[in-house]
């Protein structure tokens, strides 16, 4: 008897829900440009999401021109160098990561990877990719408001963000910058709501929670994280503009500016920052948690080998998503709040650590015993455990609160997210485009220009931020214009400065050759085949690559298996996709037969 | 000194570059594609270094740039028509007549390159010359906590890369290798979970110590206070009675910068220094007390290892005690726009004596508000004269209320 002769394990529930009628455009617009299919909506939040990644990565070298050699350009003064912060981390944290990773992957991958049609509401869906470019027009427009965009830094900390010391803050900038993020988030929203749906209704037969790739659980916690710590950020910003505009006094107690007594009294400026941070740490965790979901897919891929401990991670998700609700004060230490919170935070944020140094253990153990082929995804993918850990572990020093206390506001605070929600998940993104680039546009990408991306990116972003740690402990500040007269920095921390432009820009540059690749192998990259990488999820099984209007077809597929069903003992296949039959596994009688249990984790 | 640290720098990038162009062949229009990306870069930075006002250099580095930048996206399009044409074949073929030795050592790149990230981080932490600061109070706890954190994580850190570049040296891909299955090893995720339970609770438990004493201000710990506004510091000491006197920021004004309330015994005798530096006694716990009339600021000496936000409406505070005598910069730690970078001052730590004779000179808020009073006397008067009704006739209504 062959094992596999469907067990318990691989039986198929019925379905349960009924298939509902999709959209179906007619004309190029509305295939296009309004379009209502996920696919082409995540192609479109990508696209607009990458191009303004780009302004916040000039703006990088704009601000680090200015720290390498301070006193050289006569472009940048302190006015416009605050305002080059605030936007490169606005942009990068919001408009990039978060609607990259939910925007674009999510609402490429729920679909495909869940084996549903498309979104469960498509024109909502459709309507969340225009709220957003609407954001981003909004964002962009604040550049050309008189007196420039905001300069608050990014966390826009009341009361000087919307009063006159502070760039943008008297002018349209800072009312700009609100506006855009309620826009933001109301888009946001609408797009949430619909990969939540789909995760948990249109999910096709037997493709259970416990059978989901990890990508779509990342994504799926992910925005459940969002829908509830935006709000929180809404509310601010529309506080913030009402203390603004209207003259109210929601973070603004009484006030006297440059000798002036203002009208604001009664307000709490710690009130913005408990609300801020109560969306701003879940928000490190929406970037985070789809790139652990990411990362996971493509370690498992391309070592060959199921995911090291799936249930396990599956709950280390669960519980981080969580706890992540419990520690946003730890960014806030040295707020004033009162110190007692101090205590609870710390432990709250160190005990964080365990599940996810879980992931990551068992992210390396999905390494070991391996088959590893050390293609570019792959390469990605270890520069993001490196990277992930080196920033994770840093979190463990100013999670503590008496560490915080002398690190925070200095440039080891700006290391830290840097390396942790900065490279880690941008590196997660572009092992994801290499890996997914054959699926979208049927072509691979350049495997030379890929390594030389990835060498430069990783080894290049590796020593930017490495030595800013140091420089914190020496307490350079961060956020300071220039460093002028001070008698603990030495010399050589300019020189240091110095070096990480450079570096800085020879990044930045090797970025443009992974833009170059994109477009040049989009015309003449190598034919993909079907299922290059040989994965056993579902996006890779469409009858069409690129997938189709509607993606399966006239039948959904129906899934037998979990989607790490890699180097199964007894099968004649280095992999068995999910929608397999088990009836067309080959089985290789020279190996032994399994115990049921190891095929796959009980459910 | 700068200068010397890029051309070393891109001195070593190049060479970087030639050696990868020796071990990959055909690397030859990388190789210039770098050289000349690099020179483009130089050309940015003599225009940026000369500016506008010489236009040889401003406009023949911008030139630089711009031609240079040409040259690379042409010679990256030369090398990628070559890698495509019908000549991609025998250039497969190549590579793979290339020595055993030479194909082993490229594929275990990786995992040397993984050795020497954590090498590399190691070595760097131990030579680099960015250190804390000589700690100058009672604060040592708190960099024993880092110290013992360091630990903790750099070992976890180098044993998770030097197990990774293990796997992908030992468990690399060749032919006929096959992945092990195995969907969990429940003992084990296990243990490690409960090996770091071990660890986070070894940096936890010394944090919490620590912090509650931070947080437990002693007894006998002098107060004196810090008033932030953009973009300066100013303090203020008791007097004789040794109370600070109560203030609210609608008091301010130009003759009673900080508030103070003028009807409060307490605070006639509080010295106030504006524009000059703090001093402070050797080995005496103070309290320091943070306030601001404008916006976030933060009152922060590196020595010190203390830190703490000035809010406005209210008022924070922390304490330490100074060990070390000196001059030190205060710094300030909190964004408060565009002049924080420049919103500095001097902490001046002495002994009990010398202290005692710089407090002898400075003045009280009695004094200064006598002082200001009669010089604010004749302003008013030709504000008014001026036409300036509006401020004047605020100032007014202050006094009357008062």
């Amino acid at each position: 008897m062959s094992y596999f002769i469907p067990t318990a394990a691989e039986q198929i529930p019925p379905a349960e829900v009924a298939e509902v009628e999709l959209y179906h455009p007619r004309s190029w617009v509305t295939k296009y440009v309004f379009s209502q299919d996920a696919k082409v909506i995540a192609i479109q939040y990508a696209f607009t999401a990458i191009s303004i990644g780009l302004v916040a990565l000039v703006l990088s070298w704009l601000m680090r021109l200015q720290l390498g050699f301070p006193d050289t350009f006569s472009f940048i003064d302190a006015n416009a160098y605050y305002q080059f912060i605030t936007m490169h981390g606005m942009i990068m944290v919001i408009y990039l990561l978060t609607a990259l990773f939910l925007g674009g992957f999510g609402n490429y991958l729920i679909p495909l990877m869940v084996g549903a049609r498309d979104m469960v509401f498509p024109y909502v869906n459709m309507l969340s990719y225009w709220v957003y470019l609407l954001a981003v027009l909004v964002l962009v427009a604040s550049f050309f408001a008189p007196g420039g965009p905001t300069g608050a830094g990014w966390t826009l900390y009341p009361p000087q963000a919307i009063l006159s010391g502070t760039p943008g803050g008297a002018g349209g900038g800072i009312i700009l910058m609100l506006v855009s993020l309620a826009l933001f988030i109301i888009g946001f929203t609408m797009g949430g709501l619909n990969y939540v749906v789909t995760v948990l209704q249109a999910r096709t037969r037997g493709m259970t929670l416990m059978r989901l790739p990890l990508s779509v659980w990342g994504i799926f916690v992910a925005t459940i994280l969002a829908l509830l710590a935006f709000p929180a950020l809404f509310v601010a910003a529309v506080m913030m503009t009402f203390d603004r505009l209207l003259g109210t006094s929601f973070f603004m107690p009484a006030i006297v500016e440059m000798g002036e007594q203002l009208k604001y009294s009664g307000g709490s400026p710690i009130l913005f920052q408990h609300l801020f941070w109560f969306f701003g740490h879940p928000e490190v965790y929406i970037v985070a948690l789809p790139a652990f979901g990411i990362v996971s897919d493509l370690l498992s891929v391309h070592a060959r080998r199921n995911i090291f401990g799936y249930r396990m991670m599956v709950w280390a998700i669960v519980v981080i998503g969580g706890l992540s609700f419990v520690v946003w004060a730890h960014h806030m230490y040295v707020s004033g709040m009162h110190p007692y919170f101090g205590f609870f935070f710390a432990t709250t944020t160190l005990i964080i650590a365990i599940p996810t140094a879980l992931k990551v253990y068992n992210w390396t153990l999905t390494l070991w015993r391996g088959n590893i082929h050390l293609t570019i995804p792959m390469l990605f993918a270890i520069a993001f455990i490196i990277t992930f850990v080196n920033g994770g572990i840093t979190g463990l020093f100013l999670g503590n609160a008496v560490v915080d206390i002398p690190l925070s506001d200095t440039m080891f605070v700006v290391a830290h997210f840097h390396m942790v929600m900065g490279v880690a998940p941008i590196l997660v993104i572009f092992g994801a485009i290499y890996h997914w680039y054959p699926l979208m546009t049927g072509r691979m990408l350049d495997e030379r220009l890929g390594r030389f991306h990835f060498w430069v990116t990783f080894l290049g972003a590796y020593s930017i931020f490495l030595p800013l740690h140091y420089l914190g402990f020496l307490g350079v500040p961060r956020r300071y214009f220039e460093m002028g007269e001070t008698s603990f920095i030495p010399e050589s921390a300019a020189t240091l400065n110095a070096f990480v432009t450079v570096i800085a820009l020879i990044v930045g540059f090797s970025q443009m050759v992974f833009l170059f690749n994109l477009v040049w192998s989009f015309f003449k990259g190598k034919i993909a085949e079907r299922n290059p990488w040989g994965a056993t999820t579902l996006e890779w099984q469409t009858p069409e690559m690129p997938p189709g209007h509607g993606n399966w077809g006239p039948t959904l597929p129906v899934v037998y298996r979990w989607a790490y069903a890699y180097s199964v003992p007894g099968a004649e296949q280095d992999f068995l996709p999910q929608n397999l039959p088990p009836e067309k596994v080959t089985a290789n009688e020279g190996l032994e037969r399994p115990p049921a249990a190891a095929v796959q984790p009980a459910e | 000194m700068t200068i010397l640290g890029i051309v070393v720098v891109l001195l070593a990038i190049g060479a970087g570059l030639y050696a990868a162009s020796r071990v990959v062949p055909g690397a030859r229009n990388w190789v210039l594609g770098g050289f000349t990306a690099v020179i483009g870069l130089g050309g940015l930075f003599v225009a940026a270094g000369s500016g506008v006002d010489s236009p040889v250099g401003y406009y023949g580095g911008l030139a630089f740039f711009v031609i240079s930048v040409l040259i690379v996206f042409y010679l990256v399009k030369l090398t990628f028509d070559e890698g495509y044409a019908p000549a991609e074949a025998p250039a497969l073929e190549g590579s793979s007549s290339r020595p055993v030795a030479e194909a082993i050592m490229t594929k275990n790149v990786v995992a040397l390159a993984l050795v020497l990230v954590a090498v590399g981080t190691v070595a760097f932490h131990f030579l680099s010359p960015w250190w804390w600061t000589p700690i100058a109070s009672n604060w040592g706890y708190v960099d024993d906590t880092i110290i013992i954190t360091f630990w903790i994580t750099g070992v976890v850190f180098i044993a998770i890369i030097f197990f990774m570049a293990y796997c992908v040296f030992r468990y690399r891909h060749q032919e006929g290798r096959r992945a092990a299955y195995e969907p969990e090893n429940k003992k084990m995720e296990w243990w490690l979970t409960g090996l770091t339970t071990v660890g986070v609770a070894g940096m936890l438990t010394p944090g919490l110590f620590v912090w509650d004493q931070f947080v437990t201000v002693p007894k006998d710990a002098a107060e004196f206070e810090v008033l932030g506004q953009q973009w300066q510091f100013a303090f203020r000491l008791p007097g004789k009675d040794g109370m600070l006197g109560t203030s609210d920021s609608r008091n301010i004004s130009s003759e009673n910068p900080f508030g103070l309330n003028p009807n409060d015994a307490n605070g006639q005798d509080d010295v106030l220094i504006e524009g000059d530096d703090l001093h402070l006694p050797l080995d005496k716990p103070v309290k320091v007390l943070l306030r601001s009339v404008d916006v976030l600021h933060d009152f922060y000496v590196p020595e010190f290892r203390a830190k703490m936000d000035m809010v406005p409406g209210m008022v924070t505070y922390y304490w330490f005690t100074p060990t070390r005598t000196g001059t030190f910069d205060v710094l300030c730690f909190e964004l408060c726009g565009i002049g924080h970078y420049a919103m500095r001052a001097k902490v001046v730590v002495e002994e009990a004596s010398a202290y005692q004779a710089w407090l002898e000179e400075q003045s009280t808020f009695a004094q200064t508000l006598a002082r200001a009073r009669n010089d604010t006397g004749e302003e008013l008067y030709q504000v008014l004269s001026e036409g300036e009704t509006d401020s004047a006739e605020r100032g007014l209504a202050r006094w009357d209320s008062n």
